[in-house]
């Protein structure tokens, strides 16, 4: 069995499960963030279920509108905080702890092989940990809830066999980019994605979060990669002990396997409107720039930043660009205080925003106006995304977005490699 | 399952309809009434004015993409719009429109079958599609069975309150 397979049927008590079935599974772990919480707990009631499953297998963090940017939002707070507190959930992360998708797997959350549903579609970002994490909306969510099980249908996996070393300058949000480009949008849809071969054993836990991440983005269900001394060493790290290798069987049967080198992949950019509109950064170089986005789910670990800091240290953006910096939670901001890399990005003109999801989703605080281009780290860069439908997005690795603040345009930051090693 | 027919006027959309333009996150937390205003405006500003109860969405590859938000099959359903028809669905849209109770139908060819405001004619049970003003039809797939079950009954949380009551307390892991 493929590794959703052997999850799959491990939730549904089976000893096998194959692809195109119909299960019904237990739920090991349910998320939900402020935009449904409310939502999801007032239809939980009203469906006559007067207490949610397992309260200590239920996460709720309030991260998308923080701080509140409207009174509408506070109220939404307010009335999850009041549920949070009926029904005895202890997973509570309420505004500025951070975004969902690094504090579940920061905080030991989340474990291989567990099956776990968000009221998000980044819910994928477990599958860095071998956990089949994927997105539903708030009416599957009460059925979850209120029953501990959920329906499914077995995906067909797609294995992804990367080999090779990555150039200096790239990273692992631009293999994920190339990836999207390569197979487009919907290039892996309702499948399950699996990453192997040696190269994966160069990624560390945020690179193979930034993967599983953006797997959805070419509309898969899971993102896996299998669990290895990484996982292991991550997992011991944040709250836990650590875990044996899971990986899929030797013999399990898949729809498709790509074998891609990563030795020759250059810098990546989506290019609007869409994720899988992907080139090499050459193609847009010297594109003006209005604001530069460093964060969301996908990029916004100290990895990413002290990746920034270093291109941005003793420099200062380019006049006429603003850098927003969102960190991915409060502990990569203490982080990010303690080892300097925070003195370097606000020195070099960021502003730094709360830790939480912050323009990624079009919400609040960074918003463009019409006829504005913003590069990000963050996932998607679809019309109307962050304001304006005139506004344009581009997405791109944290060292492409830093090297773009600096010059005020598009940038390649194999340049600045160059000038340092020079 | 019987097998349903439904008839409606075409609205026709291109490939990746995005969550976002189906419901745009400026407008995440306010209630369905303004929700539905800003359905696809960003890509067809006439759709939300104009749709009328009963009209079928032809669409592209990969309609729906993007977020997990259920608003985006919920904000066509408060518009009146029958079903869905697309060349091809993102995951969770079409799993969030089984589960409140949107029809969907992936079809191929749809694209070059249809203009806006021709009449279609879409059989649920079969995944048949005829568009009644130029007499072109096309083969779709029809929902397993499962997912028409839990739509038959009118979406996931109809299903829910057709179950016993479950009694959390005794549940067993």
């Amino acid at each position: 069995m493929t590794l959703a397979e052997r999850i799959l049927a491990r939730a549904s008590g089976r000893d096998r499960v194959s692809a195109g079935e119909f299960v019904v599974a237990d739920i090991d772990l349910a998320l939900m963030h402020d935009i449904f919480a409310a939502q999801v707990l007032d239809l939980l009631v009203d469906a006559g279920v007067s207490d949610v499953f397992e309260p200590d297998k239920t996460v709720v963090v309030i991260d998308h509108l923080v701080p509140a940017p409207s009174a509408e939002a506070a109220n939404i707070h307010h009335r999850i905080r009041r549920h949070v507190e009926r029904l005895g959930i202890n997973a509570f992360y309420d505004a500025g702890e951070g975004i969902c998708h690094q504090l579940l797997p920061e905080r030991g959350h989340v474990r291989p092989g567990m099956l776990i549903v968000g009221t998000d579609s980044h819910t994928t970002t477990y599958g860095a940990l071998g956990a089949a994490g994927t997105g539903i909306g708030t009416s599957d969510m009460v059925y979850a809830l209120a029953t501990g099980r959920l329906w499914f249908r077995v995906p067909e996996t797609i294995r992804f066999e990367l080999t090779g070393d990555l150039a200096p300058a790239v990273s692992w949000k631009d293999v994920i980019l190339s990836l999207a480009g390569r197979f487009g949008a919907d290039g892996a849809q309702y499948r399950s994605m699996e990453f192997a071969g040696p190269a994966i054993g160069n990624a560390d836990m945020s690179s193979r979060l930034t993967v599983s991440n953006m797997a959805v983005e070419m509309g898969a269900k899971f993102g896996l990669f299998p669990a290895d001394e990484i996982t292991d060493a991550y997992l011991r790290d944040h709250g836990g002990s650590g875990s044996e290798a899971f990986g899929p069987d030797p013999d399990a049967e898949y729809e498709a396997i790509h074998e891609i080198s990563l030795s020759s992949l250059p810098p990546q950019v989506a290019m609007p409107h869409e994720v899988d509109r992907v080139g090499s950064v050459e193609e847009v170089e010297g594109l003006d720039i209005d604001q530069a986005f460093l964060g969301s789910c996908t990029n916004g670990r100290i990895e990413d930043l002290r990746v920034a800091a270093e291109i941005l240290h003793g420099q200062h953006i380019s006049p006429g660009v603003r850098l927003l910096v969102a960190p991915a939670s409060r502990a990569v901001l203490q982080e990010a205080m303690r080892t300097g890399v925070l003195a370097s990005l606000v020195d070099a003109g960021a502003v730094i925003l709360a830790p939480g999801c912050g323009p990624c989703f079009g919400g609040h605080g960074g918003l463009l106006g019409p006829n504005e281009r913003c590069i990000g780290t963050h996932n998607r860069n679809f019309i109307g995304r962050m304001g304006s439908p005139q506004a344009e997005i581009y997405l791109a690795s944290p060292a492409t977005v830093a090297a773009s603040a600096l010059a005020g345009h598009i940038a390649d930051p194999r340049r600045l490699e160059v000038a340092r090693a020079g | 399952m019987q097998a349903e027919a439904l008839r409606g006027r075409v609205w026709r959309f291109d490939h990746d309809i995005s969550t976002d333009v189906l419901s745009p996150g400026q407008y995440a937390v306010d209630p369905v009434e303004v929700r539905k205003l800003h359905v696809l405006e960003s890509v067809n500003p006439a759709f939300a004015p104009g749709v009328q109860p009963g009209d079928v969405i032809v669409a592209g590859r990969n309609f729906g993409c993007g977020s997990s938000r259920e608003t985006a099959a919920e904000n066509l359903l408060a518009l009146g719009v029958a079903c869905v028809v697309a060349e091809s669905l993102s995951r969770l849209f079409t799993r969030n429109a089984v589960a409140v109770g949107l029809p969907v139908v992936v079809c191929h060819g749809i694209l070059e079958a249809f203009a806006d405001g021709d009449d279609i004619e879409v059989d649920l049970g079969t995944g048949r599609v005829v568009n009644l003003t130029s007499g072109a039809s096309r083969q779709g797939e029809s929902l397993p069975e499962e997912m028409r079950e839990i739509l038959a009954a009118g979406g996931i949380l109809a299903v829910l309150r057709s179950q016993k009551p479950v009694d959390v307390s005794r549940r067993q892991h």
